[in-house]
């Protein structure tokens, strides 16, 4: 488990950075998934990724945010907010109060020792956790929103300058990243939400951005990965947001249709648009413990409905029950989940390869016979 | 009946934390606004009545074959110009007792689950699909996150896109949301005059954006969904001109035209793809994927505009 945590580690982030202002995904993923890197796979269990290169860079743009941002496993927002001691040295986990070693708690992914709360991950926390080192690209990071409605609000700034302040606070351009990684040298299309960036919200950007990604998927054989957190569509692009919904599922459909994975992992939030569309219609859907979600949050429920919600409702485990998702995964045996599941299908589009030459082996065989 | 009690009834259909703020005759008024209540109107003809007045020969097929038979969606087989056609669309009640049994006309998860098997049905005998759009919102209740509404949805959503047959979507009242959109992925989206087509109704779109409902008047305006942005927009296809001051003023005249209307979009729909066997249709699914494609707008940064210094 050492190695796995010394995964964290921030210097990624540099990296991560750069390929940002220069996307060339193709340096990283080789243009076809049936090299023998699918085979390597299985060679390379426990070795250091030989992907790794060097950081280099400015530091990063974008805000390491220590302070967790969870909420309490039924989904309210609870009392007492997380107080950031002056020296950040220790915080406090907002679930079970006990007091946590800043530094612990991070190389343990954010979740607490004592009682296992997983608080939120921003998108690049959650990539540099996640995939081998250094072996993210990412790709369309300069797509940014326009002002389609051009929004104009009672209460707030006006869209286009919320998103200005949304892009400084956060260092990201959407509330969406993706790009190409490797999972224990296995290459796959990966797509994080930042849930810090407007509540995850899908709109325009998003939504070309998951596409484009899909459509990159396709053209060069790999698997997809979506790692969701959002509070649904962004009202600030009305039916622009909506029509994503229906953009990014067809995208899915002909993913599949190509035989493609998709993993789906489902992490707190999950509500809205995003789980009625895309984040839904994957080959396997995990969620990790606690995370919220469904379709309209508890508060939406409860204020039309009048009716009480049990405890737990809308959780990952109170979708595993109802036979809505396949597992609950914790965020420590994530990575080794998705490299297991990865290698089921590699290995299944191996096999089909085989059956598929054994035919055209056969069928030459009876052509030259006839011949 | 008077106009004023009808106008009253009117608002019997909205979802019930609305009602007072409804009656209210101080609320805040938007162009937009007035075509949602034009939308909600009581007398406007729901899903039964267009298909009572366009096709012929309709049997009701029920049930999701899972769970059970939402009312708030119905469909079935139906004669429409000629051709035998697969319909639905969401289905709101006219009084309180008939809003109950329809549930406002909002389906829970076996009510999309209804429609996808309906679609698998349309899809098996080549029947094209022809579905009306009038909902708030799909309900948003304790046993819809229990049966996995979100998942229905979204499974509809990846069917439709990839229905060997036409699909032609008409926004007869309110589209909301999910639970629109979960019917509405559609080669050919028309709407009539005075429907609306929004992200979220104007009031879930105040309450998010503001926390505040009553301020749905100012979202309807600013979230802009009358079937003229729609259309400018290119999300829509084409606007059905109704009769003056409403659908429900006229609506034998509104059939009509929805008739030659909707025939002449089926017709060029299998002109153009399903009379070209198997490649017609590959060219519909591309074209319909291409057609959700380019929803949507955005703009690359140039490099030196990365840094945010100057914001």
């Amino acid at each position: 488990m050492d190695k796995f945590f010394k995964r964290v580690p921030k210097g990624n982030a540099a990296e991560g950075n750069t390929e940002r202002t220069r996307p060339q995904p193709s340096q990283t993923t080789p243009p076809d998934s049936t090299d023998p890197n699918l085979n390597s796979a299985d060679l390379s269990d426990g070795a250091e990724p030989s992907a790794a290169r060097p950081s280099e860079g400015p530091a990063p743009k974008f805000a390491w945010s220590i302070k967790p941002q969870g909420e309490a496993k039924n989904g309210k927002t609870l009392a007492h907010p997380v107080k950031d001691i002056p020296d950040g040295l220790w915080i406090k986990c907002t679930h079970c109060k006990e007091l946590l070693y800043t530094k612990e708690f991070e190389n343990n992914k954010k979740v607490c020792h004592k009682c296992g709360h997983h608080f939120r991950l921003g998108a690049w926390e959650r990539i540099n956790s996640l995939v081998d080192e250094a072996s993210f690209a990412e790709i369309d990071s300069r797509l940014v929103t326009t002002d389609p409605l051009a929004f104009t609000s009672l209460a707030e700034p006006p869209y286009a300058q919320k998103s200005l302040e949304s892009r400084r606070k956060t260092g990201l351009n959407e509330a969406l990243i993706t790009g190409f990684a490797r999972l224990e040298e296995q290459p796959l299309g990966l797509a994080v939400c930042d849930f810090n960036y407007q509540g995850g919200s899908m709109g325009s950007v998003f939504g070309e951005k998951l596409v484009r990604l899909i459509e990159e998927c396709m053209a060069r054989r790999l698997p997809l990965l979506t790692i969701n957190a959002s509070g649904g569509a962004r009202m600030h692009e009305g039916m622009f947001s909506l029509m994503q919904m229906a953009k990014t599922t067809g995208a899915l459909a002909r993913l599949g249709e190509a035989g493609l994975p998709h993993i789906s992992v489902l992490t707190d939030p999950c509500t809205g648009g995003v789980i009625a569309s895309y984040a839904s219609v994957a080959d396997v859907l995990l969620a990790e413990p606690g995370a919220l979600i469904g379709f309209a949050g508890p508060r939406v429920i409860e204020q039309i409905t009048k009716q009480k919600l049990p405890p737990g409702f809308q959780t990952a485990e109170f979708l595993l029950e109802h036979g809505m998702i396949d597992r609950v995964v914790e965020r420590k045996e994530l990575r080794a989940t998705l490299v297991t599941l990865l290698r089921f299908y590699a290995q299944a589009a191996q096999q089909a390869a085989q059956s598929q030459a054994r035919e055209v082996r056969l069928l030459q065989r009876e052509v030259s016979y006839a011949g | 009946m008077p106009d004023r009690e009808r106008e009253r009834k009117s608002e019997v259909p909205k979802a019930p934390r609305l009602k007072d703020r409804d009656r209210d005759k101080e609320t805040p008024h938007s162009p937009a606004w007035e075509r949602v209540l034009l939308a909600r109107h009581v007398a406007r003809p729901h899903t039964l009545d267009f298909i009572a007045a366009l096709t012929t020969d309709f049997v009701e097929l029920h049930g999701d074959r899972h769970y059970g038979d939402d009312a708030a969606l119905v469909g079935g087989l139906a004669q429409f110009a000629g051709r035998a056609v697969l319909v639905m669309g969401q289905q709101k009640g006219r009084d309180t007792k008939e809003n109950i049994f329809r549930n406002f006309g909002m389906p829970r998860a076996e009510g999309y689950r209804k429609a996808l098997r309906l679609m698998q049905h349309a899809a098996k005998f080549a029947l094209p699909v022809l579905t009306f759009i009038d909902v708030q919102g799909a309900f948003p209740g304790k046993e819809s996150e229990e049966r996995g509404i979100s998942l229905a949805i979204a499974e509809n959503l990846m069917l439709m896109s990839r229905l060997p047959v036409p699909i032609i979507a008409l926004v007869t009242g309110e589209g909301g949301s999910g639970g629109a959109l979960a019917i509405s992925v559609a080669d050919r989206l028309l709407m009539l005059e005075n429907a609306v087509y929004s992200v979220a109704s104007p009031e879930a779109s105040a309450a998010i954006l503001w926390r505040d409902a009553s301020q749905a008047p100012a979202a309807a305006q600013a979230m802009k969904i009358t079937a003229a942005d729609l259309l400018e927009f290119d999300i829509a296809d084409e606007i059905i001109p109704e009769p003056p001051g409403g659908a429900h003023t006229a609506p034998a005249l509104l059939m009509e035209t929805l008739k030659v209307t909707l025939a002449r979009h089926l017709d060029e729909l299998e002109e153009h793809y399903t009379r070209r066997g198997a490649a017609g249709i590959e060219a519909m699914l591309e074209t319909r994927y291409a057609k959700y494609r380019r929803i949507g707008r955005w703009t690359e940064l140039a490099e030196e505009n990365l840094s945010l210094d100057h914001v």
